[in-house]
């Protein structure tokens, strides 16, 4: 099912999200956010802490629901059923199903710690689309090559460290062929000299052509790698652009600010 | 280094490897392990000489037929209240997370009652069911009665004992469970939902096995705890070992002796329980631990380590 055409979007897009809010209780979070990002592009949101850049990245996969507006990933939407007018949510395991197209990965890593490396990259290949074991290694162990880390294969995640930890979760994530991968703050819980490692392997996916959303702190990542650069805060996207031109020439007060306290 | 012998200097050492770490003495340990040995010497004297304890008659009804008989009762009767109340526990601790309060709120008054309740009181309820109801059937609205039977057929004294015990243990269990559930970082259970698991999934291949080692220490204790409480159930008649030992005693008189046979027991069958119990710890923790234990060393080690270092 694709309902880009139907909603006006261009079909190279593969993130359309519009007048997305979301609130948590009485507290809005989300006060409708507009963003598309197009098929092979990389996406960075930046903004100070609280401005809702974290929850807008769980509302993409529906980790989060929204409230309201509309988020369409590859010209569908995660959580729901489109009939007519209605939109008809999902029990969970079809929203699983779509959503392990989507891949995610985290601030804290969140690999299982109760498997080796090796076990954390096949178990969601075998389990969920039923691959047989063997293919499923051979993928595991070439992703596992791509980042630097085959010698760890029977390695227990705990025995790893931080920057090791992230390139095995974004190697999990791989592992299940998503459409879009997304990073929630990648760098923000490691030592500073781990930073640059997950931050290669990151560089080496996009140049890869893989969609990427990017929530970080890092400006020099954001303004090398990134496509587009989007800023928010309170809740709205601020600014977006290319990120070279915005850094440079910021055209926000509230852009020129953050900037000026990060760089 | 320079600066390192004028540190030393007013000590009049040059060489730094000469210094000596002298350890603190411990005179007051020494006067309670004196203490202690006394007590325990005197303790093994009596028992080696009271005659009253006739060990020649523990020994020739250690394995009479009929305490045997009544180990495999307590044995089965352990068995099948542990396994109904792991499945039970399991249940009603996923009824208390739930998002849903018409589930929790039942599953916390089952908790609440269930545990609240001396297990020798509900056994004895269970026993007198029969006094409450005076018949079980299934009734169904609009069609009648399709089948009744007295409750004294159905409700023996041994199901009495599985149905009282297993309840109560559910309740224990159920707490137990939830505790372990909740051990599981919320971060592990988003990992594998966007890797596209389905709740059940994810609960039975990520959350069930990490919470494994929270939920096993507790309920090996549950299971020890179980094993004597089941002594109990030598009240509503019930073959078990206690009740075999009393049976024979009543006939003897063979009191303290028939008691030592069955304390040698219950002794036995809870010292085989820790080590299973050490095994599947260490299998819930394989990434932490190092190497196996071998069952002789872990024995070893616990029985000959006179002195306990903190662990570094």
């Amino acid at each position: 099912m694709n309902h880009f055409e139907r909603f006006g979007v261009d079909p190279n897009t593969m993130i359309h999200a519009a007048g997305v809010r979301k609130n948590f209780g009485p507290l809005e979070v989300l006060k409708g956010v507009d963003l598309t990002v197009s098929k092979g592009s990389v996406a960075c949101i930046i903004g100070p802490s609280g401005s809702g850049k974290s929850t807008f990245l769980r509302c993409i996969n529906h980790l989060e629901e929204v409230n309201s507006g509309l988020i369409l990933v590859d010209g569908n939407f995660v959580g729901y059923r489109l009939q007519g007018d209605t939109l008809h949510e999902l029990p969970a395991s079809a929203i699983c199903q779509r959503r392990a197209e989507i891949g995610m990965v985290f601030q804290h890593f969140n690999l299982f710690p109760n498997m080796t490396v090796l076990e954390n990259l096949i178990e969601a290949p075998v389990r969920v689309r039923k691959e047989p074991v063997a293919q499923a290694r051979e993928h595991a162990l070439e992703l596992l090559r791509r980042v630097g880390l085959e010698a760890k294969r029977d390695v227990y995640p705990r025995n790893l460290s931080g920057g090791q930890q992230q390139r095995v979760a974004i190697a999990r994530a791989l592992a299940m062929k998503p459409k879009v991968l997304l990073f929630d703050e990648p760098t923000s819980a490691l030592d500073p000299e781990l930073v640059g490692e997950v931050l290669e392997v990151m560089k080496d996916l996009a140049q890869g052509g893989m969609t990427m959303v990017v929530v970080t702190h890092e400006i020099g990542f954001a303004r090398e790698v990134a496509d587009t650069l989007v800023f928010m805060d309170g809740g709205v996207v601020v600014e977006k652009g290319d990120p070279k031109e915005m850094i440079a020439n910021p055209t926000s007060q509230r852009t020129r600010d953050f900037l000026g306290r990060v760089l | 280094m320079a600066t390192d012998i004028s540190k030393h200097a007013h000590t009049g050492i040059q060489d730094v490897e000469q210094l000596t770490i002298a350890p603190l003495r411990h005179p007051w340990r020494n006067v309670a392990v004196a203490i202690v040995l006394v007590l325990v010497l005197a303790l093994l004297y009596s028992v080696a000489t009271n005659p009253e304890f006739q060990w020649p008659v523990v020994g020739r009804y250690l394995f009479d037929p009929l305490i045997l008989r009544g180990v495999v009762m307590t044995l089965v009767l352990t068995a099948i209240i542990m396994v109904l109340a792991c499945v039970g526990g399991t249940l009603v601790a996923l009824m208390l997370i739930s998002p849903s309060r018409l589930l929790s709120v039942p599953a916390n008054l089952f908790v609440w009652f269930f545990r609240g309740m001396p297990a020798l009181v509900q056994l004895i309820f269970w026993y007198n069911m029969a006094l409450l109801f005076k018949q079980i059937g299934l009734f169904i609205p609009f069609y009648g009665m399709v089948f009744s039977i007295p409750t004294n057929d159905i409700i023996t004294p041994f199901v009495a004992a599985v149905i009282a015990l297993s309840l109560q243990e559910s309740g224990y269990m159920a707490e137990i469970v939830r505790n372990g559930l909740k051990s599981v970082g919320r971060g592990q259970t988003e990992a594998a939902l966007c890797l596209g698991m389905k709740p059940s999934l994810l609960m039975r291949r990520i959350v069930l096995p990490q919470s494994m080692r929270v939920i096993i220490p507790p309920t090996g204790n549950e299971m020890i705890n179980l094993l004597k409480t089941t002594s109990l159930v030598s009240t509503i008649a019930v073959g078990d070992l206690l009740y075999s030992a009393q049976s024979i005693y009543a006939r003897t008189f063979e009191t303290i002796p028939l008691l030592l046979v069955a304390s040698a027991w219950y002794l036995a069958i809870v010292s085989v329980t820790t080590v299973g119990q050490s095994y599947l710890e260490f299998h819930f923790s394989r990434d932490e631990a190092k190497a196996k234990p071998s069952l002789l060393n872990s024995i070893a080690s616990q029985l000959f380590s006179f002195r306990r270092r903190s662990r570094s």
